[in-house]
């Protein structure tokens, strides 16, 4: 019984897995979190006049979601340049670390946009399981691309998906 | 089981059929999976043979989120198994179901939510509702919300209904009913006057109230306790001030041991952000402040509020050896944190410049005196105690100073490098009675090398020593990645120091995950070792074991 079940499971999953190719076009929920200055910011105003889209979530908690905001933030004044990109970094710590959210990613010296998300409202919209998790929006904001955890070098894979993009190409192709 | 087929076939058609059809262009849906499988083995050295396991060799966690979107209106669900649950996790998860479900109408000034969700009023001091699945933590709401912003900047709340307790259905005279309000002003938003303004204010305030019928043979409870909080968020130039109040009425449990005092939580941080540096410092205190939809519960379940841990939160292998958890009943402690950036090329900054980051914090318990002459301190059924709001109390929780400093060597060759010395009070944060707490040094080495523009090579060299608990240990890790897609790993925890010679455990694993856009696969074989995992201060208890681990997870 139990192996039947583990099996359904596992076929349904991969099914899922597999759809996932087929959902293009999917635009930003609109949730209400906050702006790095505690402000409300409702995640439809997510825009960029028509250029590529970066939503990261992230978390002080996570080491490779730092080293990946690292990598994004070493990249991103090239990659504005060559693609108009631009970056939403969307920190999912709760009342545990929201207020040190600011100064740590200042020390840091990131420029990117930054979004605080204390009760995982926007993560839960995005269905996002795990951090770090990139999605790459094109200039009418519908998700193209997807990716989950990090690796050293995956700014790479990101710049041609953001060079592709900003050429008006499918991505995915 | 038939009905687990027909679920698993709902699933799937709805997980296919819905999005994959061009006649219902405006719906949208998307979700995500997640498995966690664990096969025990017996091993000797941990204690765990064919007895021990007797049958139990198989965990399963396994979940599936799906959110549907039509213009204005979406609504979800997820299906949830635990058959049975992985070691750790609560055994009353045993079971599945549908614990999670919604439907919610959104306009751009209101929205109306029935069923299962998850909210926050301001910290969480009073109200917080979430989910945290590596915890195996739901306290959602199941009711009704209706959230209006009327004006820019300008946000009301109200929430109203019962919180799940693992499978068990909500019954009259049984756990009880939670009613709020909250609203919060931005007044940036709200007035023209202010809206190019320098100064940054959000002011904010909630009321909450629960409801539960006196059960309790021994004591007289009160029915409705209610819990008040204000909070703000004030903001000028590089400066930046946030704090809350929380005030919670007498509310006797078996968390507070019936006392009948009223409870107190009090947050406040201080932070300057500049390009390259940040200074952080905060203060808080909790006081008699669980707050549970049901008095008689204890543990991590029907928790109506949330008291964060303020402490550092350690990743690394044997950092995260002694977590910090929150103790409701009081604490009082500070926090202060900098990070500074040595600019490129100077003489310490080198060609990349070198991130420095400080962090000390302390914990202690709150000051107790008694009530009167003949009245044990927390004596149960009396007013518990009193305590001078600022005054530390003598018993130390937790003290823990970090140093960490990261360094980018060339294009291919970058570190951390951490120390951390600990202080940790086993007796109160574990339970562990009358052990000593532990006074422990922890260096970190990690070392990252880029072969290629996708292959590198991760080193983490660790090593705790303390007189305490379980001695001195050291720790090797190695990963592998190739980007975007494969992580191998294999790394050893080894309780060299251990004063028992046959407890002197070598704790090996080895894994190796694929990664397929949102698609994460990873396999992990080895001993775990017997710890604590703990997010945002609430921690779950997992015990030695020696097995494989799979887990699936996936989302579109």
């Amino acid at each position: 019984m139990k192996k039947l079940f583990l099996l359904t499971f596992l076929v349904v999953f991969g099914m899922a897995a597999m759809a996932q190719e087929v959902n293009p076009g999917a635009k930003i929920p609109s949730v209400t979190i906050k702006n790095i200055d505690g402000n409300s910011f409702n995640t439809q105003d997510i825009s960029n006049d028509g250029k590529p889209i970066i939503i990261s979530f992230w978390a002080l908690w996570c080491k490779p979601c730092k080293l990946e905001m690292d990598a994004y933030n070493e990249n991103y004044p090239e990659w504005v340049e060559e693609t108009g990109v631009k970056i939403y970094a969307v920190s999912i710590d709760d009342a545990r670390s929201t207020a040190k959210v600011l100064p740590f990613v200042s020390g840091k010296g990131w420029t990117m946009e930054m979004l605080l998300d204390p009760n995982s409202d926007f993560k839960r919209a995005m269905s996002v399981n795990m951090i770090p998790h990139t999605f790459i929006l094109n200039g009418n904001g519908e998700v193209v691309y997807q990716h989950t955890s990090y690796y050293e070098g995956l700014e790479d894979e990101i710049f041609e998906i953001l060079k592709k993009i900003a050429a008006g190409e499918d991505p995915n192709e | 089981m038939k009905k687990i087929v027909f679920i698993s076939a709902v699933l799937y058609f709805m997980a296919t059929a819905l999005h994959a059809q061009d006649f219902l262009k405006r719906s949208e849906v998307h979700g995500s999976f997640e498995t966690d499988v664990m096969f025990y083995q017996p091993d000797n050295a941990l204690g765990i043979t064919d007895s021990t396991i007797n049958g139990n060799n198989f965990g399963f966690n396994a979940f599936a989120d799906i959110i549907y979107t039509l213009d204005n209106f979406s609504a979800g669900f997820r299906y949830e198994a635990y058959l049975p649950p992985i070691a750790g996790f609560d055994t009353q998860l045993e079971g599945q179901g549908f614990p999670y479900l919604w439907a919610t109408y959104n306009t751009e000034k209101y929205s109306f939510t029935v069923g299962n969700f998850y909210e926050q009023f301001g910290n969480g001091l009073v109200l917080r509702t979430y989910q945290e699945w590596s915890l195996g933590y739901d306290n959602s709401i199941n009711g009704v919300r209706v959230v209006a912003e009327p004006v820019k900047g300008l946000i009301f709340k109200g929430v109203y209904g019962t919180q799940r307790y693992y499978w068990s259905k909500w019954e009259k005279n049984g756990r009880g009913v939670v009613k709020g309000v909250d609203a919060e002003l931005n007044f940036n938003d709200v007035f023209k006057f202010m809206s190019d303004a320098k100064l940054q204010l959000t002011l904010g305030g909630s009321a909450v109230s629960k409801y539960q019928a006196d059960n309790n043979p021994f004591y007289k409870m009160p029915k409705n306790v209610g819990a008040f909080a204000g909070r703000f968020n004030i903001g000028i130039g590089k400066f930046n001030f946030t704090s809350e109040y929380a005030y919670k009425i007498n509310d006797p449990s078996a968390v507070n041991n019936y006392i009948y005092k009223d409870g107190q939580g009090f947050i406040f941080t201080g932070s300057y952000s500049t390009t390259g540096l940040g200074v952080f410092a905060m203060f808080k205190r909790y006081d008699n402040m669980s707050y549970k939809s049901d008095q008689a519960v204890t543990g991590n379940a029907l928790d109506i509020n949330y008291l964060p841990a303020l402490t550092e939160d350690h990743t690394y292998m044997l950092a995260a050896m002694y977590p910090y958890a929150t103790q409701p009943n009081g604490e009082i402690g500070f926090q202060v944190q900098v990070n500074y950036k040595i600019p490129k090329k100077t003489w310490l900054g080198g060609k990349y410049g070198t991130g420095i980051e400080i962090n000390y914090s302390q914990i202690n318990d709150i000051d107790r005196q008694k009530v009167n002459d003949t009245t044990g301190i927390n004596q149960n059924g009396t007013l518990g105690y009193t305590s001078e709001f600022f005054k530390f109390g003598k018993t130390i929780f937790n003290r823990d100073l970090t140093v960490k400093i990261d360094k980018k060597f060339s294009k291919n060759l970058k570190g951390i490098y951490t120390y951390i010395n600990q202080q940790y009070n086993q007796d109160v944060v574990l339970g562990h009675t009358g052990e000593p707490n532990v006074f422990a040094h922890i260096g970190v080495i990690d070392m990252t090398y880029k072969f290629t523009s996708k292959k590198a090579l991760r080193v983490e060299l660790q090593g705790l020593w303390t007189k305490e608990d379980k001695q001195d240990w050291a720790a090797l890790m190695f990963e592998y990645t190739i980007s975007p897609h494969w992580f191998f790993s294999i790394a050893d925890q080894y309780n060299y120091g251990n004063d028992i010679a046959e407890d002197r455990l070598h704790y090996y694993t080895g894994s190796f995950g694929y990664t397929y856009k949102t698609t994460r696969v990873s396999v992990t074989y080895g001993r775990q070792r017997e710890g604590v995992v703990c997010v945002g201060g609430v921690c779950r208890q997992v015990p030695a074991s020696n097995g494989f681990s799979i887990t699936l997870s996936s989302n579109f």
